[in-house]
C-alpha cells in the first residue's frame, strides 16, 4: 500500500492551515478517485449506496469502451477504403487510435482545467460529471474536428452548460450535447456536410477524400449507399464513435445490467422513434418518409443519444411515469426532426436538448397529478 | 455627485436597464450583429428615451391619469417616426438593417418605464437627466454586445476586416457562426449580468 501511504503522508499539507490549503480540492480529487472515501455522513437520514458518483461514472466510460474502440478502427478503415489503401485490422486501429487520441486529450484537459478552476475558486470538490462528458465529446463529432474548435466547444459547455448553474448535478442540459451544439450551429462546414467524416492518411498532400453519411444520402434525396447490416455494425462514415450500433447495444447492456440508465427511457426512445418511422411510412409522400422505420434506429446518433446521452441521470426526467413521456418524445422528435426539418440532417441531438429542457416540467406534471390523485383518494375515503 | 449627474451614471452601473431591470432584451439580441446598427440603435433610443422623458416631464400636471399610457405613446411615437425619418434620410443601409426594430423602440420596456417611474413624477431637467442616463446605459451594452458578435461572429468591427488583416484566417481561424445567433446575444447579457453581479455585492440576491 504504498501509494496510500503517500497520499497519508501528504495529507496534512492540504487540510486547513496546511501549506497547500487553497489546493484542497484538487487533492481530494485525486484522492478519492484512487481511494473510496471513508467519511460519511454524520446528521440526518441517509442511505448509503455501495458505489458512489466516482464508480458510477467509471462503469459508464467502461459501458462506452465497446463504442470507441470500435469508432477507433472504423475511423482507420474508413481511410482505408475510401484512399484505396490496404490498412489491416491493426493498422487501422492504430490509425484511428492516433486520431482520437488529439481529440480525447483536449477534451478532458480543457474540460478538467475549467473543473478543477471552479472547484478551488468555489471551495467545493471537483465534481467527477466530467469523465464521462469528456471522454463522450469526442465520441460525438467528425474525426476531421480542428482541435482549437473542440477546445472552445468543450470550454463552453463546461462553463455556461454546467458552471453557471452551478457544477454537476445542477446543469439541465447534457454537457456533452452542449458541446457538440455549439460545434454543430458555429461551424457548420466542419461538423456536417460529405467531406468531415473521413480522415486523410498521414502525410497526404492531394484533394481529401468524400464520403457521406447514410442521413446525409438521405437529406440530398438519394438513398443510402449502405445496407441494413453495415449500419447495424456501423461499418459507415460517421462520428467517430457512434456509427455502430452493436457496440453501442454492448454499451447499454453493461448500463442496464448494473442499473445505472434506466431501461424505460431507452425502450421509450425507441417505441417513439418508431411509431413516428411507422407514421411516416404509412404516409410516404416522399422518399425519405418511405424509409423502413428500423433504419432510424440505425442511422446517425440514435442509438447513441438514446442509450449514453437521454439517460443522463442529472437532465432527464426523474420520475418513472415521467421517464416514459420524456423518452417518447425524444424519439418522436428526432425522427421528425430528420424527416421534415429541411436544414438539419441529424435530429436525435437537438430532440433531447429539447426534451432535457422539459424533463423538469414533465416531473412537475407526474409529482402534482400524483398529488391530486392520492388527495382525491383520501377525500373519497374521509 | 449632485442628483442629476448621478441620474447619469447610475444607469451604467448598479441600475442597468438591461443587466440589472432586464429590460429592452429583445432588440438587444436582435439588433447587435454588428457594431454599427448597435451603436445606430443606441443612440436612437438615447434620443427617444431623452426626449420623450423631457416632454411628459412638461405636460405631468396637465396630463389625465386614466389616458396617461395614451399621452405617453402618443409622444413617444412621434419621437420614433422622426427618429426613423432622419435614420432614413441620413443612414439608409443601417436604416434597412434596423428595418422594424426602429419602429418597435415605441415598445421598447426601458422608454415606457422611464416614463411611468421617472418623468411622471419629476422635473424636466432631471428628467432629461435620467433619459439620457437610461439611453446611454442601454446603449454601452449594445456597443458591447456588437463589438464581441461583430469580431468573433464576422471577423471584422465596423465593417473593417480586423482578423483578415491580423492573418488569422491564414493559422486556421474561423468565424463562429453561433454568436451571429440571437441565443448566443442572450448568454453574452448572462455572462456581462455574471460578471457585474459577482464584481458588485449590493446586486447580489441572497
Amino acid at each position: 500500500m504504498k501509494l496510500r501511504d503517500y497520499i497519508d503522508k501528504i495529507k496534512p499539507n492540504f487540510e486547513k492551515g496546511g501549506k497547500f490549503e487553497k489546493l484542497h480540492s484538487t487533492f481530494e480529487a485525486f484522492e478519492t478517485f484512487a481511494y473510496t472515501p471513508n467519511t460519511i455522513t454524520k446528521k440526518g437520514s441517509h442511505i448509503r449506496d455501495a458505489v458512489d458518483l466516482k464508480r458510477t461514472m467509471i462503469i459508464v466510460v467502461i459501458a462506452l469502451l465497446p463504442a470507441l474502440l470500435f469508432g477507433m478502427w472504423n475511423i482507420g478503415h474508413q481511410t482505408s477504403i475510401s484512399y484505396g489503401l490496404d490498412f489491416g485490422f491493426w493498422q487501422s486501429f492504430w490509425f484511428g487510435f492516433l486520431r482520437m487520441l488529439p481529440l480525447i486529450v483536449v477534451s478532458y484537459v480543457v474540460g478538467l482545467f475549467i473543473e478543477f478552476m471552479f472547484a478551488q475558486i468555489r471551495g467545493h470538490e471537483v465534481n467527477e460529471g466530467f469523465l464521462v462528458s469528456g471522454l463522450i465529446i469526442p465520441m460525438i463529432v467528425p474525426v476531421t474536428t480542428p482541435l482549437w474548435q473542440l477546445a472552445l466547444a468543450v470550454a463552453f459547455a463546461v462553463i455556461i452548460g454546467k458552471e453557471v448553474f452551478g457544477g454537476t448535478g445542477m446543469n439541465f442540459l447534457n454537457p456533452a450535447l452542449v458541446a457538440r451544439a455549439f460545434l454543430f450551429f458555429s461551424y457548420p462546414t466542419h461538423m456536417s456536410g460529405d467531406s468531415v467524416w473521413i480522415s486523410k492518411p498521414f502525410h497526404y498532400a492531394g484533394d481529401a477524400v468524400t464520403g457521406a453519411t447514410p442521413l446525409g444520402e438521405l437529406m440530398a434525396g438519394h438513398s443510402t449507399s449502405a445496407s441494413a447490416l453495415d449500419m447495424l455494425i456501423g461499418t459507415i462514415p460517421g462520428s467517430t464513435c457512434e456509427t455502430s450500433v452493436i457496440a453501442i447495444l454492448i454499451g447499454a447492456c453493461i448500463l442496464l445490467v448494473t442499473g445505472i440508465a434506466s431501461w424505460r427511457t431507452m425502450l421509450s426512445i425507441a417505441i417513439g422513434g418508431g411509431i413516428i418511422g411507422l407514421l411516416f411510412n404509412a404516409i410516404g409522400a416522399n422518399d425519405y418518409m418511405s424509409v423502413p422505420f428500423y433504419y432510424h434506429y440505425l442511422m446517425g446518433g440514435f442509438a447513441f443519444g438514446c442509450v449514453f446521452m437521454a439517460t443522463d441521470p442529472v437532465t432527464s426526467a426523474q420520475t418513472n411515469c415521467g421517464k416514459w413521456i420524456y423518452g417518447f418524445l425524444i424519439g418522436a422528435f428526432a425522427v421528425l426532426i430528420r424527416v421534415v426539418n429541411p436544414a438539419y440532417p441529424e435530429g436525435m441531438m437537438l430532440a433531447i436538448l429539447l426534451m432535457n429542457c422539459f424533463a423538469p416540467l414533465i416531473d412537475h406534471c407526474v409529482v402534482k397529478a400524483n398529488i391530486n390523485r392520492r388527495n382525491k383518494r383520501a377525500l373519497k375515503a374521509a | 455627485m449632485s442628483k442629476n449627474t448621478k441620474l447619469i451614471t447610475n444607469p451604467l452601473g448598479k441600475n442597468n436597464p438591461i443587466t440589472v431591470q432586464v429590460l429592452g432584451i429583445c432588440s438587444c439580441l436582435a439588433v447587435t450583429a454588428q457594431l454599427k446598427p448597435a451603436f445606430v440603435m443606441a443612440l436612437s433610443v438615447t434620443v427617444v428615451v431623452a426626449l420623450s422623458n423631457l416632454i411628459i416631464s412638461f405636460l405631468r400636471n396637465t396630463i389625465p391619469p386614466r389616458i396617461r399610457i395614451i399621452v405617453q405613446l402618443v409622444v413617444v411615437s412621434a419621437l420614433v417616426i422622426l427618429v426613423n425619418q432622419v435614420l432614413q434620410a441620413f443612414v439608409y443601409d443601417v436604416s434597412k438593417q434596423l428595418s422594424v426594430y426602429v419602429g418597435l423602440i415605441i415598445t421598447n420596456c426601458i422608454v415606457m418605464g422611464r416614463l411611468e417611474a421617472f418623468a411622471m413624477s419629476n422635473k424636466p431637467w432631471a428628467s432629461l437627466c435620467d433619459g439620457i442616463g437610461n439611453g446611454l446605459g442601454y446603449g454601452i451594452i449594445l456597443i458591447i454586445l456588437g463589438f464581441v458578435r461583430e469580431l468573433f461572429g464576422s471577423g471584422t468591427l465596423w465593417g473593417y476586416p480586423i482578423m483578415e488583416k491580423l492573418g488569422l484566417y491564414n493559422i486556421g481561424y474561423e468565424n463562429n457562426g453561433l454568436v451571429i445567433m440571437a441565443p448566443m446575444a442572450l448568454i453574452l447579457v448572462g455572462i456581462i449580468i455574471w460578471i457585474q453581479r459577482s464584481s458588485n455585492k449590493e446586486l447580489q440576491e441572497k
